[in-house]
């Protein structure tokens, strides 16, 4: 083991180094001054200034969803951290690797509640996968090298590196990454074999089987989600995705259902409400996919495949767990497949299919177009149509527009589409897309953003601006809080309390005032023109596509429902619908 | 130990290493997910590898019980988790400290009873005492239950702590 003597922040750039980061996203301020001097003298590491702390931790995100690397945060403290503290829960909530690097008031101080003091590593405790308060400089290499090593293990997260400025004044011995190892956290990748064996068995045994893919399989990487298009081939078994797992399986794909949940096709949805043999690869029946938990799938006998023991059996009773890398276990059970020659149920698929071919036959995703006013669905079609076979990479805010997205662009690959799932955070989507287009400079970058969503973050234009990334900020304005006004509609007797925005900025003005460009659409004979120009640009630009105000999200299990019991639109609204008292206090 | 609703109790071990914040961790877990917590203690048990053992007290239904294991197996600085309620014969300990005052015919009563619990007086005024008895926590409710009429002033107890029985460690 090698030790070099260095001052702690000069220790903190080598181990950034030593870890593989080239890209930090950050906000200087008084504790992390020493680093920032530290990164003045270097040129190994590329900063990115940000806005708003919150936006640096987004940026981290997107950068880590699009590379499978960890994305890398330098906040200062005290509010520096207290505002990093909803991108963090996001990272929490989508199983994203963060290493979040906090300054602190120097320890003597710590306490006192000394100036731009706050208790980080108390805070964020319940936020992150792990955290640190590095009170040693000796320490400090160490947890630094751990907090790479926790957040992309296993389950991935956030690591937050809380840093006394003292310690980064101290001088201190760095040790190398190759000679740190994690005292106790060691999770386990690879499956039971016994579990593979029982799990291929009840596979192939299956007459109405399901795949049901998560955002484990893009965390797991490109091997797995190929893997896992090999076993749904050689199985020819129908498959739905989550929404974080949209692109782990072709869209374009005839097996493919099409995402599933709440706001999901009725085939998937009722493919997995009928079927007798689920096989859960990296999902966590999250609640806005199982709908009412007692009618969720009731027939049928379930297989879930996860890293993280903790996810079995939390909402959904299941019957075989398998605890592994979701590489690792699609690896294992194709090779038990193959090498017991097994072989499906040809007529019980046939019949199956026959059923699922009829639900796909109601098209839900059909909707009403104008040839007055532009439909949210009919832009997005456009954006989708107009942008097949790029290089595309799309990030989203939260809300209808979110759902419209996941519905109508379709993705043929992992790690091009970065959305906040868990956590729902509004304001998600622009600073993603800054991280995104910075891992891939010469792609095209879209946030489809709602007008709502997007003025949460909009400083993060400034960011845009100073490192020329060109994204593309796609708003479907409808001035509503648009999946706020929906549930209003439904739900609360159209009292529309507080979902309209009286005053929104001019998006084309507010473009132009930021040295971006803006372009509008209000026609549906305007939308093809404005889309082209968006691509063409090769500046960032701001889309204000004005859409149909009262447009709603469909097909839509109602919460509380169950997953027979979805709205394909407009008309079941009005037969009153199955929103029971206990589906009302849901969210 | 389970009733008619399938809220069962169960005492869980914890080893985890002695750092700093860990009990707020495990702790923080409870709260944040919901999750009881009967008693709960903790003590540094191996100085020289500085791991401390937690013995938490909690009751939920199987399928809590199994979360409650899993997410503290999440836990980074967790080395082992074990259902001792699951894993067979255990012993379960606890220690009480009790003050009770009074004179006369209470006073010489309380004494009585503390000799039939093997309570032992630790600490001794003309209107007072202090007593001190381990055991199992019924044990040390059905004495504190004693001790109400007879002048019960303060009481204090460690929550419990537990072993298994037989040769094989955590």
């Amino acid at each position: 083991m090698s030790a070099t003597a260095m001052p702690g922040a000069e220790m903190v750039i080598k181990a950034l180094v030593d870890q593989g980061v080239d890209v930090v996203f950050g906000y200087p301020g008084g504790a992390v001054l020493p680093i920032y001097d530290a990164l003045f003298k270097q040129n190994r590491l590329r900063h990115i200034l940000v806005r708003h702390e919150q936006g640096a931790v987004h940026a981290a995100e997107g950068y880590a969803r699009t590379t499978g690397k960890v994305g890398v945060v330098l906040v200062t403290s005290g509010p520096g951290a207290t505002n990093a503290v909803t991108g963090l829960t996001d990272a929490l909530m989508d199983s994203i690797p963060i290493v979040c690097l906090t300054g602190q008031v120097p320890t003597h101080l710590i306490g006192n509640d000394a100036f731009q003091e706050a208790d980080t590593t108390g805070i964020t405790r319940p936020c992150t996968k792990h955290n640190y308060l590095v009170k040693d400089v000796n320490q400090l290499a160490r947890m630094m090298h751990e907090a790479f090593y926790v957040a992309r293990s296993g389950r991935p997260g956030p690591v937050v590196v809380d840093l006394p400025k003292d310690v980064l004044f101290a001088p201190g011995n760095y040790v190398a990454p190759d000679s740190v190892q994690h005292k106790t956290y060691r999770p386990q990748t690879a499956p039971d074999p016994a579990k593979i064996l029982e799990a291929v068995e009840m596979i192939a045994a299956a007459k109405r089987p399901v795949f049901y893919g998560g955002g484990g399989l893009i965390n797991s990487g490109p091997r797995a989600c190929a893997l896992f298009a090999e076993l749904v081939r050689l199985t020819g078994y129908p498959v739905t995705l989550t929404l974080m797992g949209l692109g782990a399986f072709p869209a374009s794909d005839k097996q493919f259902l099409g995402m599933l949940g709440m706001h999901g096709t009725y085939e998937a949805n009722l493919a997995m409400h009928g079927c007798d043999v689920m096989i859960d690869i990296g999902a966590r029946f999250d609640d806005r996919v199982t709908g009412r938990i007692n009618a969720f799938s009731p027939g049928s006998r379930k297989i879930h495949v996860d890293i993280d023991p903790s996810s079995v059996n939390k909402n959904v009773r299941v019957d075989l767990p398998v605890i592994g890398d979701a590489a690792e276990v699609l690896a294992e059970m194709l090779k038990v497949w193959k090498a017991k020659r097994l072989k499906t149920d040809a007529k019980a698929l046939a019949a199956w299919w026959r059923q699922i071919g009829e639900w796909r036959r109601r098209d839900c995703l059909r909707y009403q177009n104008s040839d007055r006013v532009i439909k949210p669905q009919f832009a997005l079609e456009r954006l989708y149509a107009a942008t097949r076979g790029r290089d595309l990479y799309v990030t989203t805010e939260v809300g209808q527009h979110q759902m419209w997205a996941a519905q109508f662009l379709k993705f043929e690959e992992p790690h091009r589409w970065m959305t906040s799932g868990g956590l729902g955070t509004m304001g998600y989507g622009l600073p993603a897309a800054m991280g995104v287009q910075i891992a891939h400079p010469d792609a095209l970058v879209i946030d489809v953003a709602g007008e709502a969503s997007i003025l949460m973050n909009i400083q993060e234009m400034s960011t845009v601006m100073q490192y020329r990334l060109p994204v593309k900020v796609f708003i479907i304005n409808n001035q509503y809080m648009g999946m706020v006004r929906q549930w209003q509609e439904l739900l609360h007797g159209g009292r529309y309390s507080e979902s309209y925005t009286a005053s929104l900025p001019d998006f084309v003005k507010l473009a132009e005032a930021f040295g971006a460009v803006g372009l509008r659409a209000t026609r549906p004979d305007e939308v093809d023109g404005v889309i082209a120009k968006m691509i063409e640009t090769p500046a960032p630009v701001i889309v204000d596509m004005v859409v149909d105000q009262a447009e709603n999200c469909f097909p839509m299990i109602p919460s509380g429902a169950a997953h027979n019991e979805m709205l394909l639109g407009p008309q079941d609204k009005k037969e009153g619908g199955p929103v029971s008292e206990e589906g009302m206090v849901l969210v | 130990m389970s009733n008619a609703s399938g809220i069962e109790t169960h005492t869980i071990a914890v080893l985890v290493d002695n750092e700093p914040g860990v009990l707020a961790r495990v702790i923080g877990l409870f709260s944040g997910r919901g999750y009881n917590i009967e008693s709960l203690t903790v003590a540094e048990v191996d100085r020289r590898r500085g791991l401390s053992r937690i013995t938490v007290v909690t009751s939920g239904t199987p399928m809590v019980i199994e979360q409650i294991k899993a997410q503290l197996r999440r836990l980074v600085p967790v080395h082992a988790v074990r259902d001792l309620t699951e894993e067979g014969p255990r012993v379960e300990r606890e220690l009480l400290l009790i003050k009770v005052a009074g004179s006369g015919e209470k006073r010489i009563e309380s004494l009585r009873l503390a000799d039939i619990f093997r309570a032992r007086v630790v600490d001794s005024t003309i209107e007072s005492f202090v007593f001190e008895m381990t055991g199992a926590p019924e044990k040390l409710n059905a004495f504190i239950n004693l001790m109400e009429p007879l002048g019960l002033v303060d009481v204090s107890r460690t929550g419990v702590v537990a072993i298994s029985r037989g040769a094989a460690g955590l």
